[in-house]
């Protein structure tokens, strides 16, 4: 049966096709719909690990266990599953293991751009790159084969546009594949001390002599011989880019990133008068080829910077200009992402961003408060960067300056519980709050170890961040409602006035989490334009229902109540979600709920 | 170039119904035999950001995203969202545009104003241009939310698909207590 699918679903359906049976993963764009895609079909087992380092590790285990294992992460995880990574390829496992790096050129949703084909080169793993969601579903089973034929991790690595752009797909009946589940003692594979990792240092080497005899003729890797003019060296994505505006070039498809076909490509090379190298990002195959003492165009011609379409591979060989300028003279407003109406973020950000503090930031829907009208957050680095830099920053500063660092329930997990028990550790004075609504909230809702259920919905032990802070030795701990401004505001400098570390949780539902599980709705708010003195406190919330309407602009009269007054604040009721955060701003008692028959 | 793919760009701000519309027109295409790819942004761009969906069709489809200055039809969920995407038609493009407003920050700040000549701009460039209020349309069918299955009408009618593959899609991607409502509203919009 054919049916259209994204990249991500293709995974999971060829995962499952495959016969694995076992995957974990930490979500992150543009990965999250793997797992949940994989955790829907029958018989399988999955969960969300608190990190990309444990799923990974998770991963290992059960591959060491026999199992076909998957493990997803977005690229920047990677960085953060590195450690294990770089040892797990001296040592292999018993059943495949499989790591999907989910690459975001262009920054769609990331904090950079990195380029995750290093990581398969420095840690001399064979990495493979589809190009549409068919080839996502086969590519995933060759991985398993290559990871068990070859006894090495294997790495997919797909992009933004692979993940999240949906091509047809013909779907299988899967295969039953139970490998051995036993384990084995084999303390020369598998334990890495000096001595015995000297020795699978050189297997290492042996695997990629015979992963590159291999690469010769693996049939993924395939020469499109047609107009010899100009040939076209490329893999992934943007393989597509260049057939849909040069579909008559010559081409040489590769379906494996590392190691490269040195043969096949010499023998390319010698088809075909000229050669581009198209690929985003970083010059990997580009450089590889010209080491090999080919002449290639690469990186002069196409940008090493955003993820490429079809009219910048056209503009790198023809030089032909297509963006029409006279229609982008105009100046538009942005339209940034923004907080969501009813977020419970908005208001420990909006008091945050009154307070004069330095706050350090990680990833996470807040992160977006950086912007005006909230400007309530000044650092994001990585997820849990903010509890570290706080502290860094509080020691460097002293009396000087006032530090708070913010995070979310997911990112402390994930990464800010380590440094919180530096704070404690090393006596720290600056204050950390923790944004707890609940949920893993932007990357779309998942559960993790802090909300009591599993991956599948099961109840489960949930993580107490105050127990858990206690016993890391943080003695000052107070939890508030951040749609209650001034007790936020109360607390934030009752904290930051103590001596020693002290950790702030925020809870409150995610607006989007509270409507999922259908919680009471509050009556949203109207203002009344008789009551409005234009003084825009309510505006500071940047809060996407609440706008200004200038007097001049107004069809109808409405009465000025001093003299300076330049118009009134509007709320569009049908967004609103009765918050109250701009009722509890207004002071001239202008912001009302709006009653049933209005 | 490759000639014989149509591109449908649809445009317009998060939670409008953009995905789930893109979808659908997808399914419709590959339901009529074509080759069909999409593309989406996904992630931060939900929250109120602008989203985009790209819709190509034919033989054989080999980008997700069309070359600048190469999509056929530009459908835009937002009058202002239709400015930011005027220069990937192509000279002889075709444009749906709602006539939905929705303020970003800086116009709800009072800070810059909304462009007021959206429409007329817009026809300086391009003459196959159709306006629409697909959500007094949504409103009039019972809902507002379905905005965008009237916007799929009004596109039904600017490409050669038997009406009945629409219907057969329809039905598929509607529970049975939203089907006949959304049906209304489909009809509607392809009647503009």
């Amino acid at each position: 049966m054919k049916v259209l699918m994204s990249g991500n679903e293709a995974i999971a359906r060829g995962a499952y096709e495959d016969g694995v049976a076992f995957a974990s993963a930490y979500p992150g764009t543009p990965s999250t719909e793997i797992i949940e895609a994989f955790s829907k079909y029958d018989g399988v087992y999955s969960e969300w690990a608190p990190n990309e380092k444990v799923a990974l590790e998770v991963g290992i285990g059960a591959a060491l266990a026999g199992a076909r294992a998957l493990v997803v992460m977005k690229h920047v995880g990677v960085n953060v599953a590195a450690d294990p990574l770089f040892t797990v390829s001296y040592t292999g496992t018993e059943g495949g293991l499989v790591i999907i790096s989910a690459d975001d050129p262009s920054m769609h949703s990331s904090q950079n751009e990195q380029d995750n084909r290093n990581y398969a080169r420095a840690a001399k793993i064979p990495m493979l790159e589809p190009s549409d969601s068919s080839e996502a579903k086969e590519y995933i089973k060759i991985a398993f084969r290559l990871s068990e034929e070859f006894d090495t991790p294997v790495f997919l690595r797909t992009t933004t546009r692979l993940a999240h752009s949906k091509s047809v797909v013909d779907l299988e009946e899967p295969k039953r594949h139970v490998g051995k589940r036993e384990f084995r003692y084999d303390p020369s594979k598998y334990v890495m001390v000096p001595a015995k990792a000297r020795e699978r240092r050189i297997e290492v080497e042996r695997r990629m002599e015979r992963l590159r005899e291999f690469a010769e003729t693996f049939p993924q890797n395939r020469m499109e011989i047609r107009d010899t003019r100009v040939g076209i060296i490329t893999a992934g994505m943007p393989y597509n880019y260049a057939k849909d505006v040069f579909p008559d070039y010559s081409y040489l498809k590769l379906g494996m990133v590392h190691p490269l076909p040195s043969g096949l490509i010499r023998e390319f090379a010698s088809q075909v008068k000229k050669i581009y190298v198209v690929e985003e990002l970083d010059p990997i195959i580009e450089e590889q080829i010209r080491a090999m003492g080919i002449e290639v165009i690469g990186k002069e011609a196409f940008p090493y910077t955003g993820e490429f379409d079809p009219g910048i591979i056209e503009a790198g060989i023809t030089g032909a200009k297509t963006e029409r300028e006279v229609l982008l003279d105009r100046l538009l407003p942005q339209r940034p992402p923004n907080l969501c109406p009813g977020c419970p973020h908005r208001g420990l950000f909006y008091v945050l961003g009154k307070l004069k503090v330095f706050v350090t930031g990680d990833i996470g829907c807040y992160t977006l408060s950086f912007m005006k009208p909230l400007e309530g957050l000044h650092s994001c680095v990585c997820m849990g960067a903010s509890v570290g830099m706080a502290h860094g920053m509080d020691k460097v500063l002293g009396e000087q300056g006032k530090v708070v660092g913010v995070l979310g329930d997911s990112t402390f997990i994930h990464s800010g519980i380590t440094p919180l028990l530096n704070m404690a550790y090393n006596k720290s004075n600056a204050v950390i709050v923790i944004c707890d609504n609940r949920t893993t909230a932007m990357t779309g809702m998942q559960e993790h170890p802090a909300t009591g259920f599993t991956l599948q919905g099961e109840a489960t032990k949930a993580l107490d961040f105050v127990k858990l802070a206690q016993a890391l030795g943080i003695e000052n701990i107070q939890v508030i409602d951040p749609f209650d401004i001034k007790d936020t505001r109360r607390v934030i400098k009752e904290e930051l006035s103590r001596k020693g570390p002290s950790l702030v949780i925020s809870r409150a539902p995610c607006a989007l989490l509270a409507v999922k599980q259908k919680m009471d709705r509050r009556a949203p708010l109207r203002v009344d334009p008789d009551k409005c003195i234009g003084c825009k406190a309510c505006l500071g919330l940047g809060c996407p229902p609440i706008s200004w309407q200038r007097f001049e602009d107004m069809d109808t009269q409405t009465e000025k109540k001093t003299k300076k007054q330049e118009g009134i604040a509007r709320i569009d009721s049908t967004i609103c979600n009765g918050c109250t955060l701009c009722q509890q701003l207004c002071g001239a008692g202008a912001i009302v709920e709006v009653t049933g028959d209005e | 170039m490759n000639k014989t793919v149509t591109s449908v760009l649809m445009v317009g701000v998060g939670g409008q119904g953009i995905i789930r519309a893109s979808d659908i027109l997808s399914a419709v295409m590959m339901e009529a035999g074509f080759d069909v790819k999409k593309s989406e942004v996904h992630g931060m761009a939900q929250r109120g950001g602008c989203v985009s969906s790209y819709v190509r069709f034919g033989e054989k489809v080999y980008s997700p995203l069309a070359r600048k200055g190469d999509v056929d039809l530009l459908v835009s969920f937002e009058k202002l969202e239709t400015l930011r995407y005027l220069d990937c038609l192509k000279a002889d493009g075709e444009v749906i545009v709602n006539d939905e407003e929705i303020y970003p920050p800086s116009v709800n700040l009072g800070e810059e104003p909304y462009p007021d000549d959206a429409i007329s701009f817009i026809k300086k460039f391009f003459t196959d241009v159709t306006v629409i209020d697909a959500t007094e349309i949504a409103l009039s069918s019972g809902d507002r939310r379905m905005a965008n299955t009237v916007i799929l009408g009004v596109l039904s009618s600017h490409l050669d698909i038997d009406k009945k593959v629409w219907e057969t899609v329809l039905e598929k991607s509607f529970p049975p207590k939203l089907l006949e409502g959304n049906k209304q509203a489909f009809e509607r919009g392809r009647g503009v």
